[in-house]
């Protein structure tokens, strides 16, 4: 499962500030042909396809938008009828249960990952295994889950294993009970490869004498880990943790491939709402809305990042 | 667990290293190896078995699991001829890559050049300009469909691939002149004080000094961007409305709806929609991690 790295800045603070063009110290400016040549076709693309799209959207989720026009100004509207609409707050509902268990177990187990395979020779080999997932497009890991997932016990790994034992079959994808689960779990498979790198490059930054002086004053490893690699490594996990729940609010293709958001709408996600609403139901206000509430969601993560960015690189 | 954690490969001390001193830590490390080669079995048993069901007989695939082959060893490149042929995967490839390379490209060249002003041209409002470059970062696709769709549709341009690349290109610049800015940012400030100093043109400075300096953290962005179009499904599944255009990822995804328990063509179509990433993945790793971490570690 791809994931977008997200705006963060780990660099020492003081790196960004001695380089970089230092426009206080030379009065003399860049003229606006050079300028042009650089910045425009940058500016001008954003302006037109970035910029202007996000104020006609914003437009839009107060209008009725009949075939994406325009049409009747019409206030919260939208807003108000998505609330009423189960499917809306299932959707919600569900990127929470990602938000909280994809998140939380692709740190848990990158985690373990990178501090075990820290121990063996093949370190490299597992980190690689692990990680391979991370270049395959979902569709093609619903796929490979497919022959995980699948009622037929001829396909289906997991219940050739359960009739092993007499259990099942257990339609997994077919069943409300486990279908969000059965996706999660598809989720941190592919995406625990990301955390167990960057995790790993952040424990083996970790001064040797550090750990050396805990063992010696007779720390065990249970201490250890909770004690000194844990806190050491806080800010990339809390880097870690804001790049996948941005990465899940935006989540779409794993459930739209695997279930289309079924049985029924159980396994909807809010960007497959969005999709639902404006391009099968032709409801463009609407879709308008839910694509704003993705805004208004990720704007608290924003501002977070835009922080950190500011406080370390621009000064 | 093992008293020597995170310093595994330093040598051992002296007087450790006796022959009983080295079992008893084998032995330590036992459950360290069992949990390894559990973590390898469960990230890599889904793909093979998907590797290996592409190339059995539909017969097979439907009578025996994927995890009894070795008593049916019987392979066959049937299930290939097939989604290449009449499931028109053939063509899908091709506009996998007639979609994917521009997208890349036109980033690249766009990204290099705005985030070489933000990191060395002088102007008024440079870092507010790039703050808010790196706020729209955080706008979703989402916003972007309907818009863009009017914006499009008159010119014709959903039927062919513009609408994809132009959409793919301006939702990738806020990262990619992101991440560019900060590395370019990095290069020493002498040598390109020099060059002015010398009278270069500031094209030429980038041209002859930042790029060629830059080389690695273009080429991870590059492999980065063209992974994420590679593996794209949504936007291809708004801007391209052409059946004849559409992707591997629309392909495999309408195959597993119409032939949702034909696992042959369906392993088969999987595993082509995956080579290119895999090939990417092992031939170029190390610019491929560091695509992928550039963004939050370093």
């Amino acid at each position: 499962m791809a994931i977008t790295p997200q705006p963060i800045e780990l660099t020492p603070a003081g790196q960004s500030r001695t380089a970089g063009g230092g426009g206080k110290l030379h009065v003399e400016r860049d003229s606006p042909f050079t300028l042009a040549i650089f910045l425009g076709p940058a500016f001008i693309l954003l302006l037109v396809f970035l910029i202007y799209p996000v104020l006609y959207t914003l437009r839009l989720s107060l209008d009725r938008g009949l075939g994406g026009n325009f049409t009747r100004l019409v206030g919260l509207d939208n807003y108000v009828s998505l609330l009423n609409q189960p499917s809306f707050v299932q959707a919600i509902v569900n990127n929470v249960l990602w938000i909280v268990f994809y998140t939380g177990f692709v740190i848990f187990l990158g985690l373990i990952i990178a501090v075990v395979a820290m121990r063996v020779r093949y370190e490299a080999i597992i980190k690689a295994i692990v990680f391979i997932p991370m270049a395959i497009a979902a569709t093609a890991l619903a796929v490979i889950w497919g022959f995980v997932y699948s009622t037929d016990p001829n396909i289906g790994l997991l219940n050739a294993l359960l009739g092993a034992v007499n259990i099942g079959p257990i339609s997994w994808l077919g069943d409300t009970t486990f279908v969000n689960w059965a996706l999660i779990a598809v989720g941190i498979w592919g995406s625990t490869g990301f955390a167990t790198v960057i995790l790993s490059a952040a424990l083996k930054s970790i001064p040797a004498e550090i750990l050396e002086a805990a063992r010696t004053d007779g720390a065990n490893e249970l201490q250890i880990f909770w004690r000194i690699l844990v806190p050491m490594v806080s800010l990339p996990i809390s880097v870690l943790a804001v790049t996948l729940i941005v990465n899940v609010i935006k989540l779409f293709d794993i459930p739209y491939v695997m279930t289309h958001g079924g049985p029924g709408t159980s396994s909807r996600v809010i960007a497959f709402e969005m999709y639902i609403q404006g391009f099968q139901s032709g409801q463009f206000g609407r879709a308008a809305a839910v694509a704003v509430v993705m805004l208004l969601i990720l704007i608290p993560v924003m501002v977070f990042n835009i922080r950190r960015f500011r406080s370390s690189a621009v000064v | 667990m093992s008293t020597d954690a995170i310093a595994t490969q330093a040598a051992p001390r002296a007087s450790e290293d006796t022959l009983s001193a080295r079992i008893v830590r084998g032995l330590n490390r036992t459950p360290i190896h069992i949990a390894m080669v559990i973590v390898g079995v469960i990230w890599l048993a889904p793909t093979i078995g998907l590797l290996i069901t592409s190339f059995r007989p539909r017969t097979d695939i439907q009578a025996t699991g994927w995890w009894e082959t070795l008593s049916t060893l019987r392979f066959t490149l049937d299930n290939y001829a097939q989604v290449i042929g009449a499931q028109s995967m053939g063509r899908a490839f091709l506009n996998s890559v007639i979609i994917s390379v521009p997208s890349t490209l036109l980033p690249l060249a766009v990204c290099s050049l705005a985030a070489y002003a933000f990191a060395w041209l002088r102007f008024r409002f440079r870092d507010t300009l790039f703050l808010i470059v790196v706020a729209l970062m955080m706008v979703p696709v989402q916003l972007g469909f309907i818009p863009l769709l009017q914006l499009f549709k008159p010119f014709g341009l959903t039927q062919g691939y513009v609408a994809v690349w132009l959409a793919h290109t301006a939702f990738a610049l806020p990262f990619g002149i992101f991440l560019l800015r900060n590395f370019f940012i990095t290069l020493p400030r002498d040598l390109i004080e020099a060059a002015r100093i010398d009278g270069a043109s500031v094209l030429g400075i980038f041209r002859t000094i930042v790029v060629p300096l830059s080389v690695p953290a273009i080429a991870a962005y590059g492999i980065f961007q063209f992974l994420w179009v590679w593996n794209d499904l949504l936007m291809s599944l708004i801007f391209v409305q052409t059946n004849a255009n559409y992707p591997m990822t629309i392909q495999v995804t309408t195959l597993l709806g119409t032939y949702g328990t034909e696992w042959n063509l369906l392993a088969a179509a999987a595993f082509l929609l995956m080579a290119v990433p895999l090939a990417v993945f092992f031939s170029l790793q190390r610019y491929f991690v560091q695509g992928l971490l550039a963004g939050s570690v370093k």
